[in-house]
């Protein structure tokens, strides 16, 4: 059938709802208002406002009620607007539902899922347009979920909330309106490896989450260039799927790791860093980067295009690795 | 009120009293290290507040929380075998002084950022809601949590939701060593409180009859389903702020006067004058306290460190946690 990723986000979230009556969605105008990307669009009448729930201004006191309330026994689905308003949340997010279980010696499990807007592309400056899921990858008892594909955006949140930790999903607010098919009966998927998304033996694209569109499109152009390049979705940031990662470069031997976030410090440095560590001798080219110019991200639109990974760069960055010698 | 009851407060004040000074102890000994703050002068809050709650109720504390561990339920003996660092502890070993944890008493932290427990109360509480479970919440916090954004987010939450929370705000004047006049521009807390239309009581923090009596209405009022109710609870740190305070900010004659109202001996001087406690009596007390911390001691001293091998266990449920009552398989 056809459906959009936000028809398929609410599909997810529809049948979490219909399946376990501990679930409830908080958020700000999540309810009345539908969502501030109509993800939510129809389930307060369908459900209710206890089990969509909207909330006041107040990242850290809505996160922190979901954490008290998965503690208490409840499955909460936390929506925050965007990955720039959760940092008024770190507090809780850091210093509760990823440290309870650690400091409470296994006694106490959070299990929350929280989602929440990421990345730019849409002209709404710097407050609004970050990629922060890197920062987040960081966080030892996190787990980070980054759906690109329909599939995903459907079935992650029913893995997600059958899981004792606390996971976040960062949904690119550039998938939105994304069309596609989605199988009738579409439901839970795995949230720990990382997939081949297209099939190549040349050169490995490695990406996740917004990029993946302009990833398969540069692979798509680099095969009109005779270079077959295999692209892989990350889909959950934290834990990473190292031996998946390993094994796609492994038969490539090249690699471009494409990321919204920037450079300095990011799931992308993470990824090389592995690369070399593990890889050096097998590595036919350094493994390059495609990331976002390190500027808050700006709301010109030439400007704010000249700052995000793009289809070109990544054919550019591929002509290199594998015009280099090894 | 009655006599035996007053006694029993008595006791579990002189309980933590005997709990702290061990601490301070053992802290100069070097047995426990990290951050400790005590209780000393504020115990009648914690024995008050947790005498009016029920067992199925959920505690949500501070890093200033040995004695409401205690008094809670959790052991001697695991609360300081977690500040030994010894896998025997309530924790093993992983919180320390400052987070001290129990899924079988619902004691919920141990929270050592300053407000950062009261979304987690408000949270547990929405949880009671949505189940249908008339228990309460109860959430301490100092008066320096005031001046946080956490604060008032989880007050409008609590009150907005007609959550059962019942905040207990311990106010001992000093926030660290920043005076209450010093950091807010209005320092009659309970009236901030009333603000966001929450039954808000000031109470003698010293007297620990006051405070359970007033602690056991707002419970009940709160279990009945009458929303938050909020407590300012005034009281007073008798010692320093942590073992790393030289006390700068305030001079020894105004600890001296608050000394003179010493929750433990204006009770006990009470008890003694109405004939409710006789010097055998209190020796009595004494002497169990005194055991107590004692046989605490000897268990922290037996136990062991956990092995390095286990190091990253905890940041992950292991195989097998459903997580599905929140609480390790505990009460939901």
């Amino acid at each position: 059938m056809k459906s959009s990723y936000r028809e398929a986000l609410r599909a997810g979230l529809r049948d979490a709802l219909q399946r376990d009556d501990r679930v409830f969605l908080m958020g700000e105008d999540v309810g009345a208002y539908g969502g501030s990307f109509a993800v939510s669009l129809g389930l307060l009448e369908e459900f209710g406002p206890e089990r969509i729930r909207d909330t006041p201004l107040s990242e850290s006191g809505f996160v922190g009620a979901g954490i008290g309330a998965a503690l208490g026994g409840m499955r909460p689905i936390v929506e925050i607007m965007t990955v720039n308003f959760s940092l008024l949340a770190l507090d809780q997010l850091m210093n509760n539902a990823a440290s309870l279980l650690h400091m409470s010696g296994g006694q106490f499990h959070v299990p929350l899922v929280v989602r929440m807007t990421t990345g730019a592309g849409r002209q709404l400056g710097a407050q609004h347009s970050h990629s922060l899921e890197g920062w987040y990858a960081h966080i030892p008892g996190l787990r980070i979920l980054a759906p690109a594909t329909l599939e995903d955006a459907r079935g992650m949140l029913w893995t997600a909330l059958q899981d004792p930790d606390p996971v976040l999903i960062f949904e690119h607010g550039s998938l939105y309106n994304v069309q596609g098919e989605l199988a009738e009966d579409a439901g839970a998927v795995d949230i720990t490896t990382a997939a081949v998304r297209r099939p190549g033996t040349d050169i490995t694209l490695i990406t996740y989450g917004g990029t993946l569109p302009l990833t398969l499109e540069a692979a798509d152009r680099l095969a009109g260039d005779g270079i077959d390049a295999e692209v892989l979705d990350l889909r959950t940031l934290r834990p990473l799927d190292e031996a998946t990662i390993l094994a796609a470069v492994r038969r490539t031997r090249r690699a471009v790791v494409v990321d919204e976030g920037w450079r300095s410090g990011s799931i992308s440095a993470e990824i090389c860093a592995r690369l070399g560590e593990q890889l050096f001798y097998e590595l036919d080219a350094p493994v390059a980067r495609v990331c976002s110019a390190e500027v808050p991200i700006p709301y010109s639109k030439h400007l704010e295009l000249a700052a995000l990974p793009s289809a070109e760069r990544v054919v550019a960055a591929a002509h290199g690795a594998v015009g280099a010698r090894g | 009120m009655s006599g035996p009851d007053a006694v029993d407060l008595l006791r579990q004040m002189l309980r933590v009293r005997r709990l702290e000074e061990k601490c301070v102890e053992l802290y100069s000994a070097a047995k426990i290290r990290g951050f400790l703050h005590v209780y000393i002068g504020e115990e009648a809050v914690a024995a008050g507040v947790l005498s009016a709650l029920g067992p199925e109720e959920a505690v949500v504390a501070t890093y200033r929380e040995h004695g409401h561990a205690l008094l809670r339920g959790v052991s001697a003996g695991a609360i300081l075998a977690e500040m030994y660092g010894n896998v025997e502890g309530c924790c093993r070993g992983r919180g320390g002084s400052m987070h001290l944890f129990d899924a079988a008493t619902r004691f919920y932290g141990g929270n050592a950022i300053v407000a950062g427990g009261l979304p987690l109360a408000v949270g547990l509480a929405l949880a009671d809601k949505l189940a249908g479970r008339p228990r309460v919440t109860a959430c301490f916090f100092g008066e320096g949590a005031v001046a946080e954004g956490e604060f008032h987010e989880s007050m409008n939450l609590a009150a907005l939701w007609q959550l059962p929370v019942l905040f207990c705000c311990e106010n001992n004047l000093y926030a660290m060593g920043t005076a209450l006049g010093r950091s807010e521009s209005q320092t009659d807390i309970a009236l901030k409180a009333a603000g966001y239309e929450m039954a808000a009581w000031a109470v003698d923090g010293m007297d620990v009859l006051a405070v359970e009596d007033t602690a056991r209405r707002a419970v009940d009022a709160v279990r009945a389903g009458g929303g938050p109710h909020f407590l300012e609870l005034r009281t007073y740190r008798f010692r320093a702020h942590s073992m790393f305070d030289p006390e700068r900010y305030r001079d020894k004659a105004e600890v001296a006067r608050w000394q003179e109202r010493d929750p433990i001996t204006l009770l006990r001087t009470s008890l003694a004058g109405s004939g409710d406690l006789s010097d055998a009596d209190w020796e009595q007390l004494q002497a169990d306290a005194d055991a107590e911390i004692a046989a605490g001691v000897a268990f922290a001293e037996a136990g062991a460190p956990e092995p390095v091998a286990d190091l990253e266990r905890f940041v992950y449920s292991e195989a097998g946690a459903s997580g599905s009552s929140g609480a390790a398989g505990s009460r939901p």
